[in-house]
């Protein structure tokens, strides 16, 4: 069970989080014009890295915040969580 | 009853408590402090079982973890346990003990056949035997392997016994209470850490209390006694006995179980049986310590074969003799502890060691105290069937490949060590990588891939005076890093007597024309004639091995296997062992049991029970339930001898008649304020939202990205900024957070918020053509015409001094309101409906009558929104807004979501008017076409339209409304129907939708 730190409540037991998947993802504009293949991308196509991988995480039992976390998806070894308008890389 | 291996003054039992147990029938006595082991050796009991595969008679090999053999079924206060390690299960009054996989019985046990058929049962005969004709698996091989095969036997009764977990923080935890365990415990807490010791065996000090040595002038159990006692009296200090950390998960995650009731005789009411630690710490020391492992020979199986160690650990521990003319085979120095043992109470052991003659301290002992010891000797062979008799013994030739001569020698024992192994399970499982070691021929630690650090025998550190500085330093140095603090403890002085290398001898050659049986793994029956046989068909990665010839694979997890295992690949491929490499290490360490691992939640506890504030009132009023997610709702309202069916149509009539109430508590609710609300809702829904004017409730349509359809629900505005959001039931926690999401991270700019108002609101419905009636005479003072309160109108009322929500919103096609009270006066409410209502025939319904009375006017629910449709599928698409965008509408140009003959809702009827066609079934045209029959669509709800008075469901198939009025099979192969259908319109009551609106 991994060990999470909420970046507003601290460290929590992964029982209380949910995860959101790709972290990196951003949504296209609304009213805009999409192409297919833009929008294929958006809502369906997800690298799965081995190693470094930013990720989405949300408190749900705790402060309901969803917030960034960069995770090695090897080792689960998590370098660093960030609020979502903080810069992670 | 005499317990004629019983000493008389050694060992810690309290040998003032007589306790009577049964084994396999029999009376026998033992003492305080015995396990169910030394109690029976103490009795001169050896044969406790039959071997996995030939049946072969088994007796106890160890005295702990280490111990394959003796697996029994354990009876104690009415649970009956299978597979119990009788070497780990302390002797509590009143165990009842049987052999396993033995019938008639382990004295004489027909399987044993197998033994002398063993040709027949090679290396991975499952997969060669049982393969052809495949028919015969199910009814034939399979029921047969498993009663021949069988362990013990599990229980069917439900575990009445109770289990709990527990969560924990601490700088340290430590792993063993051995001396590299108590000396890091030691220097750490003193040093101000938070440290958590766990002992596996119910007495501290592991090696310290059989090896003979002294610390501090202490002998070591006296030194052990020390500093636990002032352990315990830290307050930074958790010490643990009967605790074994079985698991080393992620983040420092340690998984410990502790066996708080299985001692205990009278188990004190709410004392658990077991509990189960989560234990979250910033370092792990690893003091598992070492376990010794045998030499390979022939017949090394038979009953009164052990471990020397284990015969150490009976004498000094329990006081007990393995064995009264032990012979005591060997590769190194350590075994002869065990002869010096022996000789101490009287006994006169033979020691063959495999080495060349040499001196060391504890040989020169030996030979002081005139034990015979035969250098350059081995044991080939033991004797005897269910009890060692004697031994073939000879002298190794120079290279140790044959024998020079054969001998037979009286024992009744023989005590076996081939060195020692590091218990490198923990730190392989926190992702450690182990290395080899040659020094010691076995794998120990490599670099930490965690917080971890091995100490002691568990990394190899076989000496005392080593032990302790490594332990004592390494201690202060974790604790340091946290603590910050700077009190560093010195290590005691210590003796021991010093140690000759060993020898890397590890298995007897086998003399020409001798064909004994070698095991190298005691628990799954694999011998040296198994694992070569796996190799001279080919398989190579010990992987492979692992699964071709079960090697290692029992519970025990080859324990004193894997080593001699690898030594044997690695011979016959003319390899080294660190080439061969090992298998993965996984938890748990030990078997723990399911009741510790499910803890509390069981029945009641297994997920929380969430009850509208109406609940007692439906418990009262002979409500049957069912669950909703968390949620108990009643499913209809049970008078007299009514089943479902019929309860559920009386309900539904009521509310097409009259007036009926039910409970809408359970509606997710969300509250949503904001100066951009209007603007957020226009576009999460699908339909337009900016212009709804203040104190209306509107439909809404919610998709994924992906264009499905996520849930629908109305949405009221209740002031400028302010709307209350509904959601269905089984969908409201992910809505909010899909809401959070979009607010938190897509669209931070928008000012609004949002929070669950579920628990704070409790909802009723009035829904029937007299709903109106009702209404009034609750609200007296307010104006509920048609005209003052039209269909999707909201206001707000006093109901007897309550402030009540108003919404005039229907799911079941009648004339209906929602009201909704704070929840602590849902009661109340409800009650004063039953009340007024009475007068106009107001009867309770429950999601049954609810989900007839939503069929059958076609609106959609669950079955029709299973994740599968887009808004066009079910009759939605005039809520799906052209001018705007919202989430998910990219999705709906997708080529596929727009095909003309997509599968869309309609309605059905059987032709015959009677028959209930079954949700789930399939839409065929032939019902007796050949498989795979090709499939038009499903049946996604059914019920019976109390409207028109016969059975309607409602269907997803191709082509949608184009199929109207045709005819179609709707086949049900799980329930065996097949029944024709004409499809009609989805809407197949009140079409115009005139009541809602009346």
């Amino acid at each position: 069970m991994l060990n999470i730190k909420c970046p507003y409540c601290g460290d929590r037991s992964q029982k209380e989080f949910a995860y959101g998947g790709d972290g990196t993802v951003v949504r296209p504009q609304l009213n805009q014009e999409v192409t297919d293949e833009k929008w294929d991308e958006f809502v369906y196509l997800r690298k799965s890295p081995r190693g470094k991988h930013i990720e989405l995480w949300h408190h749900i039992a705790g402060c309901r915040q969803w917030f960034r976390v960069q995770r090695d998806t090897v080792t689960h070894e998590i370098f660093k969580t960030a609020k979502i308008n903080e810069e992670i890389k | 009853m005499s317990q004629s291996h019983r000493l008389n003054n050694e060992g810690l039992i309290n040998r003032n408590k007589e306790i009577v147990f049964k084994f396999n029938g029999k009376k026998y006595i033992g003492y305080e402090g015995d396990t169910l082991a030394s109690a029976l050796l103490a009795n001169g009991v050896h044969l406790v079982g039959r071997s996995f595969k030939y049946h072969r008679p088994r007796g106890f090999f160890g005295a702990g973890v280490d111990e394959p053999n003796a697996k029994l079924q354990v009876k104690l206060n009415n649970h009956s346990e299978p597979n119990v390690n009788a070497t780990e299960i302390e002797l509590v009054e009143g165990i009842e003990a049987t052999s396993q996989n033995c019938w008639p019985s382990v004295e004489f046990d027909i399987g044993a056949i197998n033994n002398f058929l063993n040709k027949f049962f090679p290396a991975g005969f499952y997969y060669k035997t049982f393969m052809w004709p495949k028919s015969f698996w199910y009814k034939v091989y399979e029921p047969f392997i498993r009663k021949a095969a069988g362990l013990g036997i599990a229980s069917i009764e439900k575990d009445r016994e109770r289990y709990e977990h527990k969560y924990e923080y601490c700088d340290l935890l430590v792993t063993g209470s051995g001396p590299a365990g108590l000396s890091s415990a030691y220097s750490a807490a003193k040093n101000g850490a938070k440290v958590i010791l766990a002992e596996d065996k119910p007495r501290f000090g592991g090696s310290l209390l059989i090896d003979d040595v002294t610390i501090d002038n202490l002998s070591g159990k006296e030194w052990a006694d020390k500093i636990i006692t002032e352990l315990k009296e830290m307050p930074n200090v958790i010490v643990k006995n009967r605790s074994q950390v079985f698991g080393y998960y992620d983040h420092n995650m340690m998984v410990m179980f502790e066996r708080t009731g299985d001692h205990l005789k009278d188990k004190p009411k709410h004392t658990p049986r077991q509990r189960l630690w989560y234990i979250r710490a910033k370092e792990v020391l690893l003091s598992t310590g070492s376990i010794e492992r045998p030499i390979v020979f022939g017949n090394n199986d038979t009953p009164g074969v052990f471990l020397s160690a284990a015969a150490k650990e009976y004498i000094k521990v329990y006081g007990v003799l393995v064995g009264k003319k032990p012979l005591i085979f060997t590769n190194n120095d350590s075994a002869y502890e065990t002869a010096l043992e022996f000789k101490k109470q009287g006994i006169d052991p033979i020691i063959l060691d495999t080495r060349e003659e040499q001196s060391s301290e504890l040989i020169d002992a030996a030979k002081n105290q005139n034990i015979k010891i035969k250098f350059s000797h081995a044991v080939i062979a033991a004797n005897g069937y269910k009890k060692v008799k004697s031994a073939q013994i000879g002298k190794l030739n120079k290279d140790k490949t044959g024998f020079e001569n054969n001998e037979k020698i009286d024992c009744d024992c023989i005590c076996v060590s081939g060195f020692w192994t590091p218990t490198v399970h923990l730190a392989s499982q926190s992702g450690n990588k182990l290395k080899f070691n040659d020094q010691i021929d076995a794998f120990i630690p490599d670099k930490s891939k965690q917080h971890e650090i091995s100490i002691g025998a568990s990394k190899g550190t076989f000496t005392l005076k080593d032990t302790l500085e490594e332990g004592f330093k390494i201690g202060f140095e974790v604790s340091k890093n946290i603590t910050k603090k700077n009190n560093s403890t010195s290590t005691p002085n210590s003796n021991e007597s010093k140690k000759n290398s060993h020898d890397k001898f590890w298995c007897s050659p086998m003399p020409k024309g001798k064909n004994f049986k070698r095991f190298v793994d005691f628990q799954n029956d694999v011998a040296v004639s198994d694992i070569e046989v796996a190799l001279r068909e080919g398989y190579r990665s010990i992987e492979h091995v692992k699964r071709y010839t079960t090697l290692g694979m029992a519970t025990d997890q080859g324990r004193t296997s894997n080593l001699n295992g690898l030594q044997l690949v690695a011979d016959v491929e003319k390899k080294i062992v660190p080439q061969v490499g090992h298998t993965t290490f996984r938890p748990p360490f030990t078997p723990i049991t399911i009741g510790t691992i499910v803890g509390r939640e069981v029945d009641m506890e297994y997920m929380p029970t969430r009850k509208t504030p109406m609940h007692t009132w439906h418990e009262k009023n002979n409500a049957v339930f069912v669950d909703a997610g968390a949620w108990k709702r009643p499913r209809y309202y049970k008078q007299g001898k009514e089943n479902l069916f019929e309860a559920s149509k009386r309900e539904a009539k009521n509310v097409r008649e009259h007036v009926g109430i039910c409970d809408v508590t359970t509606l997710g609710k969300i509250d949503i304020k904001g100066p951009d609300a209007a603007e957020f809702l226009n576009r999460v829904y699908t339909n337009a939202w900016l212009k709804l004017p203040v104190g209306k409730a509107r439909y809404g349509v919610m998709l994924r990205e992906d264009g499905i359809v996520m849930d629908d629900g109305t949405t009221t505005r209740i002031s400028e900024n302010h709307y209350h959001m509904t959601t269905t039931t089984a969908q409201a926690a992910n809505v909010l957070s899909h809401l959070e999401y979009y607010l938190q991270i897509v669209w931070p700019e928008l000012n609004v918020n949002v929070v669950s108002t579920t628990e704070q609101w409790a909802g009723a419905a009035l829904a029937g053509p007299k709903s109106r009636d009702v209404l009034a005479k609750l609200f007296p003072n307010i104006n509920v015409s048609n005209e003052a309160l039209p269909f999707m109108g909201y206001i707000e009322g006093d109901l007897f001094g309550v402030k009540a929500k108003i919404f005039r919103i229907s799911f079941s096609g009648e004339l209906a309101y929602e009201i909704n009270v704070e929840s602590d006066h849902g009661l109340f409410m409800w009650e004063k409906m039953m009340e007024i209502g009475k007068d106009f025939n107001i009867q309770p319904y429950g999601t049954e009558a609810l989900s007839t009375l939503r069929i059958e006017m076609g609106h959609v629910a669950g079955p029709e929104l299973d994740g599968r449709t887009v808004p066009y599928d079910v009759s939605l698409e005039g809520l799906v807004s052209k001018k705007k965008d919202f989430i998910g509408k990219r999705s709906l140009q997708k080529e596929a979501f727009n095909k003309a003959d997509r599968q869309k809702i309609v309605g059905l009827v059987p032709t015959d008017k009677k028959s209930t066609i079954p949700e789930g079934s399939h839409l065929v045209v032939d019902k007796n076409a050949k498989l795979p029959n090709p499939k038009l669509g499903h049946v996604s709800s059914s019920c019976w339209s109390v409207e028109n008075n016969n059975p309607f469901s409602l269907a997803i198939v191709k082509d949608g409304k184009n199929m109207i009025g045709k005819k179609l099979f709707a086949v049900s192969p799980l329930k065996k129907t097949a029944i024709e259908v004409e499809i009609i319109s989805s809407h197949y009551v009140d079409r115009e939708g005139k009541r809602v609106r009346s």
